[in-house]
């Protein structure tokens, strides 16, 4: 059973004309939207792009708008499209294809840095330097790798969405999220890590009763 | 079961979307496998902390734009004046 859309009531007045009910739902995804961008660009100028493309086509596509999806999904998708666009303008190499490259098949990125975090998630949100640290390990991951964790990962999309949004395989998605989570554990845990409990990687031990 | 093919079931096991047979090789292999354990829990803390993450703020400048132009946008698109106007008529 899919979840119900909590912003299916507001999309339908929006649907209907109502400029003020549109207004609520920029104003509650004009933050996430304007941050997917910045992460996927990583340019702050062509992040507002994005972001008014996003809800201008928003406007002209909303009576199309089928609630097939959820329409925070809906936006995702939008705000994915442009921001490729920007991508693809940048290497002003129009038709580039974020596709298949043979390095999705290279060995796995091996965890080296092993230990338990010296503090919760929960509060290590709350500390001022965390936004910052955590871009820049996603600046640190390749672009394939990083669009779709932020699409699977921080927007919430299924592999199936954030594949079709990236026009790419799901096998493909599912081995570059798998890249992705592999690569910023190893970053992240290199920074939040608790040194003093570092353990040893053991690529290749049988564990007992593993056998 | 070994580390390598944990690593490559790793996120069908921290989504939940594995074969009961199979995640049961695998929870074998955690119990007995300390850094494997750690790898996993280090994975879905750093979902966590990605997922929980503040979103940015939108500059003011860009904020004004924005309903600005949506506004427009809005007029041509439903031909109608938005519901609430920002503009008076003199």
């Amino acid at each position: 059973m899919k979840a119900p859309d909590p912003d299916a009531e507001m999309v339908r007045a929006a649907r209907t004309g109502d400029f003020a009910a549109f207004e609520k739902l920029v104003r509650k995804y004009e933050g996430p939207i304007y941050t997917l961008a910045r992460r996927i660009v990583r340019d702050r100028h062509d992040a507002e792009e994005v972001v008014q493309e996003t809800f201008l086509s928003a406007i002209e596509h909303l009576k199309g708008f089928r609630e097939e999806a959820k329409f925070h999904t809906w936006l995702v998708r939008i705000a994915t499209n442009h921001a490729l666009r920007v991508l693809r303008r940048r290497r002003s190499r129009p038709a580039v294809s974020l596709d298949a490259g043979p390095d999705d098949e290279g060995p796995l990125p091996h965890p080296e840095f092993i230990a338990e975090w010296r503090d919760d998630p929960q509060r290590i949100i709350r500390q001022r330097e965390t936004r910052r640290l955590l871009d820049e390990a996603l600046e640190q991951v390749d672009e394939k790798y990083r669009l779709v964790f932020l699409l699977r990962d921080v927007e919430g999309l299924s592999t199936e969405q954030a594949a079709r949004a990236l026009g790419i395989s799901v096998a493909n998605a599912k081995v570059r999220l798998m890249r992705a989570r592999l690569m910023l554990r190893e970053l992240l845990t290199r920074h939040f890590g608790d040194e003093r409990r570092r353990l040893r990687p053991d690529h290749d031990h049988d564990a007992p009763g593993g056998v | 079961m070994k580390c390598e093919d944990l690593l490559k079931a790793i996120n069908e096991y921290v989504d939940g979307d594995i074969d009961p047979g199979i995640c049961k090789d695998l929870e074998q292999h955690l119990a007995g496998c300390n850094p494997c354990k750690v790898v996993v829990d280090n994975v879905r803390k750093t979902i966590t902390l990605y997922k929980a993450g503040k979103p940015y703020a939108l500059p003011t400048a860009l904020r004004q734009r924005l309903h600005k132009a949506l506004a427009e946008r809005w007029r041509k698109e439903f031909s109608q004046e938005p519901s609430r106007r920002r503009t008076r008529r003199r």
